[in-house]
C-alpha cells in the first residue's frame, strides 16, 4: 500500500447510488453494474462502494473497517484499541485475488462498542463524539492504520483499482445491504492510495463526490476548528466531517444542513419575498460560512437512514436522480440508472444548490421486518 | 440656453480658466505658442475676482433683458433671439464704454491702448463646452 | 537667523522653454517655494521650501515643472545618507521630534508582493464574473457557532449585530480635523454610496455629516473627543481605538493650527488649543478594563452595534487580539506597521510594530485553534494598496480591509507626507479655507466610488479565477497562496506553502 499523500490531489469521477426504501436487502450487482456504464468517468486509480444493513448481527456495534499499511500497523492498532473501546468481534475482511488488484493493505474489521466508563468525565458526554474523536486519534497517531468506516450496520469497501474488480476482490456479491454508493475515481496524479478512494465515512455518514472543492482550505480550517483534523486530503473527507458536524453535533436536518453547504445566492436571497425565509437564509449564510462548498461538486451523501444528492450553486457537475418502484437512484449519468432497472419511471437532473433526499419509508420498512 | 454657473465655494484661485480663454481666443495651436506670441495675446474674457480664501470666475452672464445691449450707441451688442446669446460685433464698436458702465457684473472688459472693447464671453462659439469649463480642475465652473 | 544645514530635498526644474509664466505654481504652492515677482511677473523656485507635494507640477498647463527627488548630495555613504544628515539637521536646529504624516517609507518587507494567489486550470472551471454573481459581500461581527431551531422548524438563534459589507473595503479611521471637512464628506457618502463604512477617527462626527451616520464607525479613543449619546447612538458600529500602527504605544496629538471653530464645535474642545488623546486610555490598564468599556459601550448603545477593538500590530499581537475576542469585541482591528496617521513621530513610525501580514497570520490561526474565530470578525489595515492585497489579506483569513492611504491618493494626496503641517496644497489634510477648497466632494465622491467599483471588479474577476463565486470561500483559505522568497518560519507563520509545493 503506498503512503498517505501530504497534498490535495484533484480528480473526477463517476458516482452511482441505489436505495431500496422499503429496506429490502439486495446484493452488489446492481450497483456495479451501474458503474460500468460510467468506465470514462475513472481512471483506475480508485474506486469504492459503501453499503447499508451488511452486519444485521451487529446491528448494536460500530463497525470499524480498518486499513493498515502491513502487519505492524495492524498490530499497533490492535495494541491500541482496547485502551479505548470495548472490541467485541473482529475478523479479516474476506477477498480474493483478483487481476489488476495488487499492493492491498491488510483489511481487518472490528465491531466495537464504547464502555460506559470511557464517558466518564467526558464533555459532552457523548458516545458518539467519543468515537470520533478516537478515530481522529488513530487516523493521526496510530502509525500505519486508518478507520475506512465507522458506521453501524454499515461498511467501506475501496481500493486502487476500477470498481467491478474492486468490487470482485473483496467478494462484494456476498453481501446484502438496502443501500449502495459506488465511487470511480480519475484523480490526477499516478499511483493511487487505497486510503485515498472513495467513500469517505465518519459514523454512519458516507460521501462520493465528483469535483473540486476551491473553497477546500476554509472549509477544512472550518472542520479543523469543529474538532476533525484533516488528514487526508481530499473534498470528500471534509464533507463527511461536515455533515457529521451539522447534522449530528449542530443537530441541522438535513435540508438544513445542505442549505448550509450550498445556500442560495445574495442575489436570489435577497429577491425572496417570503421574509421568514429571507431571514432564515442571512442567518444561515452568516454564521455557516465556513461550511459553504464553492466550485464545482455533486455529492451523494449516504446514511443510516438514507441518502442525499446535492450539487454546487451553479451546476458545474452532473448528477441524475430518478425513481422506479421501491427503488431510488442517484447517479452522474442516467445512463447508469437505465443500465441497472431499465427506464425509471420518473427522473430528472438535480438542481443547483438544491438537495435531493431519499429517506427509507419507515413504514414499509417495519413491514418488512414483521413479514421476514 | 446653457450658462455657464461658477461654484465659489470650490474655486481654488488657479486662473487656469483664464489662461484657456486666452489660448481659445489665440487663434493658436498649442498653449505655449499662445503665450509666446505676446503682441496678439487676447484679454481673457473670464476674470477670477479674488479675496482671501475667496474667489470666483467671472464672465458675461448673457442676460435675457442685457443692460450692454440697451445701452450699445453703435449696434455692436446684440442678443441672437434664437440662442440668447449676447454678441459683441469689434468692427462695429465706436469704443464708447456705454455697455461696460451698464454691465452690472463687470463682465466686459476693455483695452486701454485700442479704446475699444476687446473682450467679452462669446461661449467658445457656442460649439461644445467653453474652455474655462473645459479646463476647471476643480469643477467650480459648470455648463448647463 | 543662522544659516539653516537642513539640505534640499528636492530640485525644482522649470523648462524655460515651456513655461509661459501664467503664475499657476505661485498660487498653488501652500509652502513658499514657487514666487512670482511682482516687479517683471516671472516665476523662481526656492527649494529649500519644496516639499515635493507635486501640487504645481499637476497643475502647471504647459507641463514645464518638474520635481524630483534629489540624489545623494556630498560624499557618498551607505550609512550616512543624506537623509539620516538631514533628519539630525532638523533636530540640531529645531530641538525637537522629527515629525511626518503617512505610513512608513522604509523598504521593509512587503510580504504582499512575496504571496500569489491561485486561479483554477482543468480540474476545476474558473467562473465567469460576466456570467456568474460574484458574492463580495460580508458581515462583520460575532456569529453563533450554530443555529437552533425550534420544534417548527424556527431558528431560534438570534444573530448579533452586523455590519453589511457590499466589499470588504473599509475607509479607515481619519478624523474630521486630522483631515479636511471636504475629504470626510467624500469619504463618507462614497462608503454609503458604495454599500460600506466610513470610520470617524477620534474627531466626533461633524454635523453635515450626521446624514451618514448609518455608515460611520465612531471612534471612542483616549482623548474621548466628541464622544457624546448621540455620536454613539448615530452610528453603525462603535471603535474602540487602543493604538494605531504608525505609532503605536503613543498618543494622538492634533496641533492647534488645525483645531478651526468647526474642529473646535465637533471635538469639544477650545478653537486653537491642541488636541492631545492620551498615549493609553486611562480607564483601561489591563484586559478586564477593556472589557467594562466594551460593554459599557454596549449598554450604551443598547447592544444594537456591533463594538470593535482596534489594535496595533505589535509583538504579541495573539494574546492581545485574542484577549480582546473574549473580552467580548465583535470586531478586532489590527493595523501593521505601514499604517498611516495624519501626524506621528518618525522614528515611531519606522520602527516600532510588525507587518500587519505576519500579525494576521498568527492570530487567524491561533483563534481558529481556541475555537472563537467566529466570536469576532477581524479587519486589517496598515498598507493596502491594491485589490491584490485585499485578496491576499481576505485569504489569510481578514474578514476585512481597512484603506486609508489608498482612499487618500484616490483623493488626490501624492505622499508629500506633510500632513502634519496643516498645508496640505491638495485640501486634504487641511483646515485652511483657502486649501480646503481644493477638493470638491462631488469629485471626492466620484474618484472613491470609482476606486472600490474598481476594486471591486478585480476582486470580482480573481474570484472567479479561483473557482469561486463567492468572498466567503476565501476567507482564511490559505490553500490559495503560495509565497516565495521567505523563509520555513515566515511560511509557517503565514501558514502557506511554499510556490511549487
Amino acid at each position: 500500500m503506498h503512503r498517505l499523500p501530504d497534498f490535495k490531489i484533484p480528480a473526477a469521477c463517476g458516482t452511482a447510488g441505489i436505495l431500496d426504501r422499503t429496506g429490502r436487502r439486495f446484493n452488489s450487482e446492481d450497483v456495479v453494474r451501474a458503474m460500468s456504464v460510467m468506465r470514462e468517468r475513472g481512471n483506475g486509480l480508485g474506486a469504492g462502494f459503501v453499503v447499508y444493513g451488511i452486519y444485521p448481527e451487529h446491528a448494536e456495534e460500530y463497525a470499524l473497517h480498518i486499513m493498515a499499511m502491513d502487519q505492524a500497523g495492524l498490530d499497533r492498532l490492535r495494541e491500541y484499541l482496547p485502551t479505548a473501546l470495548e472490541v467485541v468481534h473482529d475478523e479479516e475482511i474476506p477477498t480474493r485475488p483478483t487481476p489488476t488488484i495488487h499492493d492491498e493493505p491488510v483489511l481487518w474489521r472490528f465491531f466495537v462498542r464504547v464502555p460506559e466508563k470511557r464517558l466518564v468525565g467526558v464533555e459532552p458526554r457523548d458516545e458518539r463524539d467519543y468515537l470520533v474523536s478516537t478515530i481522529m486519534f488513530i487516523n493521526q497517531e496510530v502509525e500505519g492504520a486508518y478507520v475506512a468506516s465507522s458506521g453501524k450496520n454499515m461498511g467501506v469497501f475501496k481500493g486502487v483499482g476500477y470498481p467491478e474488480p474492486i468490487a470482485e476482490f473483496y467478494r462484494l456479491e456476498e453481501y446484502l445491504g438496502h443501500l449502495w454508493v459506488s465511487h470511480t475515481r480519475f484523480p490526477t496524479n499516478t499511483g493511487g492510495w487505497w486510503g485515498g478512494a472513495h467513500p469517505f465515512d465518519v459514523l454512519e455518514w458516507s460521501i462520493v463526490h465528483n469535483g473540486e472543492l476551491s473553497s477546500y482550505g476554509v472549509n477544512k480550517r472550518y472542520v479543523e476548528s469543529n474538532g476533525y483534523p484533516c488528514t487526508l486530503f481530499t473534498d470528500s473527507e471534509v464533507i463527511s466531517y461536515m455533515f457529521d458536524l451539522l447534522c449530528r453535533r449542530h443537530k441541522l436536518s438535513i435540508e438544513m444542513a445542505c442549505l448550509a453547504m450550498a445556500c442560495p445566492e445574495w442575489e436570489d436571497i435577497d429577491r425572496e419575498p417570503d421574509l421568514t425565509r429571507k431571514h432564515l437564509l442571512t442567518l444561515m449564510r452568516q454564521t455557516y460560512a465556513g461550511a459553504l462548498l464553492n466550485g464545482p461538486f455533486a455529492v451523494i451523501a449516504g446514511y443510516d437512514g438514507g441518502m442525499v444528492g446535492f450539487c454546487d450553486r451553479l451546476k458545474l457537475r452532473p448528477l441524475a436522480a430518478a425513481i422506479k418502484g421501491d427503488r431510488s437512484y442517484l447517479a452522474s449519468e442516467e445512463a447508469a440508472i437505465w443500465a441497472v432497472d431499465g427506464e425509471p419511471e420518473e427522473s430528472w437532473p438535480i438542481d443547483a444548490g438544491k438537495p435531493v433526499v431519499f429517506t427509507l419509508e419507515e413504514e414499509k420498512v417495519a413491514s418488512l421486518a414483521h413479514s421476514c | 440656453m446653457k450658462r455657464i454657473y461658477t461654484k465659489e465655494e470650490y474655486c481654488i484661485g488657479c486662473r487656469l480658466c483664464e489662461i484657456y480663454c486666452i489660448f481659445e481666443h489665440s487663434g493658436h495651436q498649442t498653449l505655449v505658442k499662445a503665450f509666446r506670441d505676446e503682441e496678439n495675446l487676447p484679454e481673457p474674457a473670464v476674470m477670477v475676482e479674488e479675496e482671501g480664501p475667496i474667489s470666483f470666475a467671472l464672465q458675461c452672464r448673457h442676460c435675457e433683458d442685457a443692460p450692454c445691449v440697451a445701452a450699445c450707441i453703435a449696434g455692436a451688442m446684440t442678443r441672437d433671439p434664437e440662442t440668447g446669446v449676447v454678441h459683441h460685433d469689434a468692427e462695429k464698436c465706436v469704443g464708447c464704454w456705454s455697455c461696460v458702465m451698464m454691465c452690472p457684473f463687470g463682465g466686459i472688459h476693455i483695452d486701454l491702448e485700442e479704446g475699444k472693447v476687446v473682450s467679452k464671453c462669446d461661449l467658445c462659439g457656442e460649439e461644445g463646452i467653453p474652455a474655462c469649463v473645459l479646463h476647471c480642475p476643480n469643477e467650480a465652473l459648470v455648463y448647463e | 537667523m543662522p544659516l539653516s544645514l537642513i539640505p534640499a530635498e528636492f530640485n525644482v526644474q522649470r523648462d524655460a522653454d515651456l513655461c509661459i509664466e501664467c503664475g499657476v505654481c505661485t498660487r498653488q504652492c501652500a509652502h513658499g517655494c514657487q514666487n512670482i515677482d511682482p516687479e517683471d511677473g516671472s516665476v523662481s523656485s526656492d527649494e529649500k521650501l519644496c516639499v515635493g507635494c507635486q501640487r504645481c507640477v499637476t497643475l502647471c498647463p504647459t507641463g514645464a515643472l518638474q520635481v524630483v527627488q534629489r540624489a545623494e548630495q556630498g560624499r557618498y555613504h551607505a550609512v550616512w545618507n543624506t537623509g539620516a544628515r538631514r533628519a539630525i539637521a532638523r533636530q540640531a536646529e529645531s530641538g525637537g521630534m522629527l515629525l511626518t504624516g503617512m505610513g512608513a517609507d522604509k523598504p521593509f518587507p512587503l510580504y504582499w508582493d512575496r504571496l500569489f494567489l491561485n486561479a483554477s486550470q482543468v480540474t476545476n472551471p474558473s467562473i465567469d464574473p460576466l456570467r456568474e454573481p460574484m458574492e463580495l459581500r460580508t458581515f462583520l461581527g460575532a456569529k453563533p457557532d450554530k443555529i437552533e431551531f425550534d420544534q417548527q422548524g424556527k431558528p431560534l438563534t438570534k444573530l448579533s449585530p452586523q455590519l453589511e459589507l457590499e466589499i470588504p473595503v473599509i475607509f479607515s479611521a481619519m478624523s474630521y480635523g486630522s483631515i479636511s471637512l471636504s475629504a470626510a464628506m467624500s469619504l463618507a457618502r462614497a462608503a454609503a454610496e458604495s454599500g460600506t463604512y466610513f470610520n470617524t477617527g477620534e474627531g466626533g462626527l461633524h454635523r453635515s455629516l450626521a446624514q451618514y451616520g448609518s455608515n460611520a464607525i465612531v471612534q471612542v479613543a483616549s482623548g474621548r473627543f466628541g464622544v457624546t449619546p448621540a455620536y454613539l447612538e448615530n452610528s453603525a458600529a462603535v471603535e474602540i481605538k487602543i493604538g494605531q500602527g504608525a505609532k503605536p504605544g503613543i498618543g494622538g496629538h492634533l496641533p492647534g493650527e488645525k483645531v478651526s471653530a468647526d474642529v473646535s464645535a465637533t471635538r469639544m474642545i477650545p478653537q486653537g488649543a491642541d488636541a492631545i488623546s492620551p498615549a493609553p486610555h486611562h480607564d483601561i490598564y489591563s484586559i478586564e478594563d477593556l472589557k467594562q468599556l466594551i460593554y459599557a459601550l454596549k449598554e450604551a448603545t443598547g447592544y444594537s452595534k456591533p463594538i470593535s477593538v482596534k489594535i496595533a500590530a505589535v509583538h504579541n499581537v495573539v494574546p492581545i487580539a485574542s484577549g480582546a475576542v473574549r473580552a467580548g469585541a465583535d470586531i478586532v482591528a489590527m493595523d501593521g506597521v505601514r499604517g498611516g496617521s495624519g501626524a506621528t513621530p518618525t522614528m515611531i513610525r519606522d520602527n516600532v510594530g510588525i507587518p500587519i501580514e505576519l500579525a494576521l497570520g498568527a492570530v487567524d490561526a491561533q483563534l481558529r485553534k481556541d475555537g472563537i474565530r467566529h466570536r469576532a470578525s477581524l479587519v486589517v489595515a496598515g498598507g493596502f494598496r491594491n485589490s491584490a492585497d485585499v485578496m491576499k489579506a481576505i485569504a489569510l483569513g481578514a474578514d476585512a480591509v481597512y484603506i486609508g492611504t489608498a482612499a487618500l491618493i484616490g483623493l488626490g494626496c501624492h505622499m508629500c507626507q506633510k500632513c502634519y503641517t496643516g498645508k496640505c496644497t491638495w485640501g486634504i489634510a487641511t483646515q485652511d479655507p483657502y486649501l480646503t477648497k481644493r477638493l470638491n466632494p462631488e469629485i471626492g465622491v466620484r474618484r472613491l466610488k470609482n476606486l472600490l467599483r474598481a476594486w471591486g471588479l478585480e476582486m470580482k474577476e480573481m474570484l472567479g479565477g479561483m473557482g469561486m463565486n463567492s468572498i466567503d470561500s476565501l476567507r482564511g483559505n490559505r490553500e490559495m497562496l503560495r509565497g516565495i522568497d521567505m523563509t520555513e518560519q515566515e511560511l509557517e507563520i503565514l501558514g502557506v506553502l511554499p510556490a511549487g509545493r
